[in-house]
């Protein structure tokens, strides 16, 4: 029998949050948390929680595993009771920082506007050609490592600096994204981007606790890219 | 019902995955109040699943390449009852919407030349099957769906369209014309219910691969649009047509890539012989998906399975290098790690053919408009209403979809209903408004599912259904068998009308959206039962066993289903394309 | 460019913070390894007139000023950071405007004092 601890609140019945006790017979499978969840709302479908792809690319089920934020569908139950927090019991919260609407399921509205804020999406007032615009390997390599991000929030809700300043700070999920549009050969808004970015809030308040690159499930570094931002604040400014 | 609110926009898309986005951004870019309702944050739809690519001859990788040619495959691909005049439109304004997509800034994998890259996939040819094997699929990386989905969400930013994240559309609205004027929606986070009109009603929802236990599908996709559809009374079109992905992860049904085949992977069995050899001498493992899936059948049903259950074959990729699959096919050894346990730089991968993708869906023609049949036969447009995507049925899949042809569906007719809409509207339409009782029709199955006070769990009775189609309408199917399938399947239809609904709180309830998208299901797996049932021979994915042969004599058409009368009727596939003539069917080989 | 984004903010830009961070960093470190440095090879035998002297050339002159200076603005910009941090109307309403205000103030006054006072130690 697996132990599992949940984070239970529905502003309707509840006058605060609660964590509830309830075991589940997994049949000794190491499952993925997410089928942990499922298992459980078949038995009791007030239990709210996201979910879409089940296979970690939708970015929908972030949460708060064993005090490790992730994507529950691609956890499994073991690697879940090695983050340290629960022993053998599995702990899942909201992600934490953002206000929670229900049960596991979080307000993700400050994170996505953070996300707007950078204007994330390719800028290039020339011409279009007829054809693509060429880019060369190598000037699309430097997308990777960026563009795959799910927009699941896990990084931006593990950072101390976004808990603090969510409207003002643009975490590190946007920022991410801000210099993939940097990258990119075929943007041309890098000086207005740049211009947009350099007030001692949105990038500057990253101070390089890489809890971010701690936890996203993608494997991407968000550390790295902003400190790729301050560096061509730097030389934009030199 | 009086005190319902009304919000009203020019254009309405339901939906928020490839072909809704696109469609949206195609109305919001023209200035008309558009609004996106979806039951998902746009960017979680299930075309992010999509991996390995988008298929279109922009003539990167072969400088000859023609959309003719792709227009051959397809055709082919399709067993001959795929649309041949919208089957030329896709193939030929193809290459201007991926373009398009580029120059929203789709991170697209590179040549040399600075182009983007193209993968072989199966069913691709030079020459019109003359040429050899043919390098089509743009992709980025294998995270192809993923790149898309997330630029146009963003070029839908840029574009300052309306989304209602997490609002999920319950009904049509009909007027007293019988015209689509909107749809009911209720707000996910506060259980609010609205109306939401709209000159232009567009269903993009997506496919209902949830109606199978095991499927590639995401939880989603539950087949809302369908059920909508088919409530409003309807017909939908080759809804029997069931895509069978033949890699699907065994025992986790999540989805690699054809793309790996693509690459220089290679399908084995429990002996490691390279067993599509004998089912297709010149295509082996890039044959179409539904010869591939048969073949896989085959040899597991004969004994040659892997395992120690013999319940599926292997995938073998190591032979490509770690370069190779880390750089072309990172999203997969990710995937494989994580739910099969087996590295593909080192060993194979498990895989067993699995529910993919719903060729059928809602009638439309080449702008997106819905279609129906009037007595004597003939296509009549539904006013208001218009689908895209994989709810729609154009129907460029016919029986059996091409690998990469579904995101070039997306975006080629997004975009067609998009302008279309656009003209429309520029012209005026003129629909009447509905009538309070209008509205409280639409309203009538929500309300009903709010004052539930007994009947069976909503979990329970929707893996029953699974368990049905997945027994009874899979790979191979048999006329008996599925006659029993029809009889459960009528069982179940009363004891999911009434299905319980415990939770009746207003924030949140996922459970209130699950007993909702349980009839949409249901909708789906009836149609597709009668259907499957009706059609007397085995074409692309319908493999029957009773009937083995292709029957061009009585089945070179498309199924119309009627839910009215759950009647099956025949339309007319069309063999007039604009700038060519039609490609004759043949027997159809790889 | 150089846009002022934050009236109570030391610096025109984030950057620009960001960079008088670092800058008065590393002059705050040399000042202290030259100091270190001096007391480790005079060791026990240093006495009152030997230190006096050391401070009273003109390159320690120079050098005390511009640590001070550094000091100065080092820390402004690291607690103005944690008032904006933690002392917000987001987390305690409009209490945190009043309390961040008096904080800042507060911080400033013994910042200016500091300032003014080592100048006049150094200069005298």
């Amino acid at each position: 029998m697996l132990k599992v601890s949940l984070y239970r609140y529905n502003p309707e019945v509840d006058q605060e949050p609660y964590m509830q006790d309830v075991e589940l017979d997994t049949g000794g499978k190491d499952l993925m948390v997410l089928d942990v969840l499922e298992l459980l709302k078949a038995k009791d479908p007030t239990l709210s929680y996201r979910r879409s792809c089940r296979e970690g690319v939708c970015g929908s089920d972030g949460m708060n595993i064993n005090g490790k934020n992730g994507l529950a569908c691609v956890t499994p139950i073991s690697e879940a009771l090695k983050n340290g927090k629960g022993g053998n019991t599995l702990v899942l919260r909201p992600l934490p920082g953002l206000p929670v609407i229900r049960d596991l399921v979080i307000d993700m509205s400050l994170f996505y506007k953070q996300y707007e804020k950078i204007k994330p999406y390719l800028i290039n007032d020339t011409p279009a050609p007829a054809i693509e615009r060429l880019q060369s390997p190598e000037d699309r390599e430097k997308l990777d490592g960026l563009y795959e991000c799910i927009l699941c929030a896990c990084c931006s809700t593990a950072c101390p600096s976004f808990w603090w300043n969510p409207d003002r700070f643009v975490g590190p999920s946007g920022l991410l994204q801000a210099y993939r549009f940097l990258a990119d050969s075929r943007d041309t808004a890098t000086e207005q981007r740049l211009s947009e970015l350099d007030d001692p809030f949105s990038v500057f308040r990253c101070h390089g606790i890489q809890n971010c690159v701690n936890v996203c499930p993608k494997g991407l570094n968000p550390t790295k890219a902003i400190g790729h931002i301050r560096n061509m604040l730097l030389s934009r400014a030199s | 019902m009086a005190n319902i609110r009304t919000i009203s926009f020019d254009g309405v898309i339901v939906g928020g995955g490839g072909a809704g986005m696109r469609a949206a951004l195609q109305l919001a870019q023209s200035g008309y109040k558009t609004a996106v309702i979806s039951k998902v944050f746009p960017t979680r739809s299930h075309t992010v699943s999509a991996q390995g690519g988008i298929t279109c001859a922009i003539a990167s990788a072969d400088p000859q390449d023609q959309w003719q040619w792709h227009m051959y495959d397809t055709v082919k691909g399709s067993d001959y009852i795929g649309d041949q005049e919208a089957i030329e439109y896709m193939c030929s304004v193809g290459p201007e919407a991926v373009f398009e997509l580029d120059h929203m800034g789709m991170p697209f994998s590179r040549t040399e030349e600075g182009r983007i890259y193209q993968r072989p996939f199966g069913g691709q040819s030079k020459n019109f099957g003359e040429g050899g094997q043919a390098a089509r699929t743009c992709a980025a990386a294998d995270r192809t769906g993923h790149a898309l989905l997330h630029t146009l969400y963003q070029g839908n930013l840029k574009n300052n369209t309306v989304f209602f994240n997490e609002w999920y559309a319950t009904d049509i609205v009909k007027n007293q014309d019988g015209a689509v004027v909107g749809v009911m929606a209720i707000c996910i986070e506060t259980g609010e219910v609205v109306y939401v009109k709209s000159k232009a009603t567009v269903f993009a929802t997506g496919g209902a691969g949830r109606i199978y236990a095991s499927t590639t599908n995401a939880h989603i996709n539950t087949g809302d649009g369908v059920g909508m559809a088919l409530r409003a009374g309807f017909p939908v079109q080759d809804i029997e047509m069931w895509q069978f992905h033949p890699t699907g992860i065994a025992g986790a049904g999540v989805l690699v890539t054809e793309g790996c085949r693509g690459e220089g992977g290679y399908l084995i069995n429990k002996d490691g012989e390279r067993f599509m050899e004998r089912y297709a001498p010149n295509a082996k493992d890039l044959a179409g998906r539904d010869v591939v899936a048969r073949s896989m059948t085959l040899e597991i049903l004969e004994g040659r399975g892997c395992g120690p259950n013999g319940d599926h074959v292997y995938l073998k990729l190591d032979h490509l290098g770690e370069e190779v699959l880390e750089s072309r096919l990172p999203g997969i050894c990710e995937l494989s790690r994580t739910f099969a346990h087996a590295d593909p730089v080192k060993e194979p991968v498990p895989v067993v053919p699995t529910c993919h993708y719903m060729m059928g869906g809602i009638p439309t023609n080449v702008h997106g408009q819905a279609l129906t049949v009037d007595a004597n036969g003939n296509d009549q447009v539904i006013p208001g209403l218009y689908a895209c995507g994989e709810v729609a049925c154009v129907s460029v899949h016919g029986a059996n979809r091409l690998g990469g042809n579904s995101l070039l569906d997306l975006v080629v007719f997004g975009r067609a209903s998009g302008l279309f809409i656009e003209k429309a509207l520029r012209e005026g339409v003129e629909m009447r408004d509905a009538s309070e009782s209008d509205i409280e029709q639409a309203s009538a199955r929500l309300n009903r599912v709010n004052n539930s006070t007994g009947g069976e769990k909503v979990a329970d009775l929707r893996t029953e259904l699974q368990n049905v189609m997945q027994n009874h309408f899979g790979v191979f199917r048999r006329g008996d068998y599925m006659q029993e399938g029809i009889r459960k399947l009528a069982d179940l239809r009363g004891r999911i009308e009434n299905a319980h609904l415990e939770d009746k709180s207003s924030a949140y309830n996922t459970a209130r959206i699950e007993a909702l998208e349980l009839h949409n299901l249901f909708e789906v797996a009836e149609a597709t039962a009668i259907a499957a049932e009706e059609r007397k021979e085995s074409r692309g994915a319908h493999a029957r066993d009773d009937f083995q042969e292709r029957d061009d004599e009585n089945w070179l058409c498309h199924s119309l289903y009627f839910p009215g009368e759950k009647r099956v009727a025949k339309r007319a596939v069309n063999f007039t394309p604009k700038t060519r003539e039609a490609f004759a069917p043949k027997v159809r080989t790889y | 460019m150089g846009m002022v984004r934050a009236v109570t903010n030391f610096g025109r830009s984030g950057l620009s913070d960001w960079l008088v961070q670092r800058v008065t960093g590393v002059v705050l470190l040399a000042y202290f390894v030259v100091v270190g440095v001096y007391l480790f090879c005079e060791g026990s035998s240093l006495d009152y007139a030997q230190w006096s002297g050391f401070f009273s050339s003109t390159f320690m002159r120079v050098f005390s000023t511009a640590a001070v200076l550094s000091v100065v603005a080092h820390a402004w910009i690291g607690l103005w950071a944690v008032s904006t941090d933690y002392l917000t109307e987001r987390l305690m309403g409009s209490t945190g405007n009043v309390l961040r205000l008096a904080f800042q103030a507060a911080s400033a006054v013994v910042l200016f004092t500091y300032l003014v006072w080592g100048i006049q130690i150094l200069w005298s």
